[in-house]
């Protein structure tokens, strides 16, 4: 469970966002400024907001009235960033290694999330040699190889082409089915939203303008959301 | 013609075994120094970047003197120092010290340019995934350096080997323990008949000097114009 309420000032934009999620998948569904981004790195750590707490499951992450902010390293939290960010130096079982390795955990979740993400043809490459597609599947792999408490997913198919786009939607879709995995995703694609959230929370203009459940947000937008989890 | 003397290895020896460790001694503050210009904005840090590059502006033989100052017996750290049996005035440790000195900014510039290439994204990237600083810097940070780090050592290595004015100002001239190949023709210069030998030296100097300048160029090439291949 995610309890988030968040301050922050930029240069030309003001953020003041709060929510209680408590769903296994939950999307933040708005349009570009609309603050999504803002929140996943407030809650993976790479942003300190000017104000507000953020919990997960209880733990207090970032609490600036009492000056707790737990650094990045230490929240155990997997992002998959929109661009990827893979490490090109790495093969991509290197890739998929990095985070168990940096946390000391035993790979044994390897070989489950290499089967469920059909990665096992890739593993020997360098990553320079992968297709869009095949990137942001590694980049969830590798968040997911490092158990996370939850998973942040920041507009995975954006800038895939149509094909790759489905590709990366069933698997998806897989991981919800097979690893239950808490996930939060940012996305603007209705229909990215609709087929994986369970509960959806609307952000626009820096704030939060509604929260529904998937088949409230569905029958919203005019999606068939996913079948349930 | 090209046949070195005994005492023309010796000082070829010497010059290779100075610039190689005084590589390896100074990589370690030169990849920390790199770092903190890289990554870090502080106050102060206009004066430590001016000081870094004072051996590259002061006349070296200013330097050479600085350091007989510092690290002299009866220098400010030198009398220190002795009690715990390092001494560097007048021994070849200490051609390794001035020659460390002399390509420190170089080393330093190298690097730096390097680490200031690496997409700091990927760092935030692996610091989610549980890495901390140290974890960062050795499995991101440096392995995607590689090329300037190591354009950085040759060059460094380049500018060690071909020390004089700090090497000589401090450690002086002694046969197999500071006379460096530079010196060496310098001295050969000097004395009736040493023609043949300030030519054989001069040759292998090149050479070296040569072969270094072209490793830099190929390695950090890419670093300093060429485009990016990763």
């Amino acid at each position: 469970m995610i309890e988030l309420d968040l301050h922050h000032e930029f240069a030309d934009f003001r953020i003041d966002i709060g929510f209680v999620a408590q769903s296994r998948c939950v999307a933040l569904f708005g349009d570009s400024g609309a603050g999504k981004s803002t929140v996943l790195d407030a809650i993976a750590g790479l942003l300190k907001p000017h104000g507000g707490r953020i919990t997960l499951d209880g733990q207090v992450l970032f609490d600036r009235a009492r000056g707790i902010d737990v650094a990045p390293a230490r929240r155990e939290i997997g992002y998959v960033f929109q661009d990827g960010r893979l490490f090109p130096h790495l093969s991509v079982r290197a890739n998929l290694l990095y985070g168990a390795r940096a946390r000391r955990r035993p790979a044994s979740e390897l070989d489950r999330i290499v089967a469920l993400l059909d990665l096992g043809n890739l593993l020997g490459r360098k990553v320079h040699n992968l297709s869009g597609g095949e990137r942001q599947r590694v980049a969830i792999g590798r968040a997911l190889v490092a158990q996370p408490r939850i998973l942040l997913l920041d507009e995975p198919m954006t800038g895939l082409h149509r094909e790759a786009r489905q590709q990366v939607l069933e698997h998806l879709r897989r991981l919800k089915r097979e690893l239950r995995v808490a996930t939060l995703l940012v996305s603007h694609l209705a229909d990215e939203v609709a087929a994986l959230a369970d509960e959806v929370i609307l952000l626009q203009g820096g704030s939060v303008t509604a929260q529904l459940a998937s088949a409230e947000f569905a029958a919203r937008v005019g999606h068939a959301p996913d079948a349930p989890g | 013609m090209m046949a070195l003397s005994p005492e023309e290895w010796q000082a070829l020896a010497l010059s290779l075994r100075v610039g190689l460790l005084s590589v390896v001694v100074s990589l370690p503050f030169a990849l920390g120094l790199a770092w903190v210009l890289s990554r870090k904005r502080f106050p102060g840090r206009l004066l430590v970047e001016a000081l870094m590059f004072l051996p590259l502006t002061l006349p070296p033989v200013v330097t050479g003197y600085a350091l007989l100052v510092v690290f002299a017996r009866h220098g400010w750290f030198g009398e220190w120092l002795a009690e715990f049996g390092i001494v560097f005035a007048f021994r070849w440790s200490g051609a390794v010290l001035a020659a460390a000195v002399m390509g420190f900014p170089l080393l330093v510039l190298s690097i730096r340019v390097a680490f200031d290439h690496v997409d700091q994204r990927l760092e935030r990237a692996a610091e989610t995934l549980g890495a901390g600083p140290w974890r960062r810097f050795m499995t991101i940070v440096v392995p995607l350096s590689t090329r300037g780090i190591v354009a950085g050592c040759v060059l460094a290595f380049a500018r060690a080997f071909g020390e004089f004015g700090a090497t000589i100002t401090f450690v002086s001239s002694i046969p197999g323990e500071t006379r460096t190949l530079p010196i060496a023709i310098y001295e050969l210069m000097s004395m009736p008949g040493g023609d043949s030998g300030v030519q054989r030296l001069t040759v292998v100097a090149l050479a070296v000097a040569f072969a270094a300048t072209v490793v830099a160029a190929f390695l950090g090439g890419s670093l300093w114009g060429r485009r990016r291949h990763d």
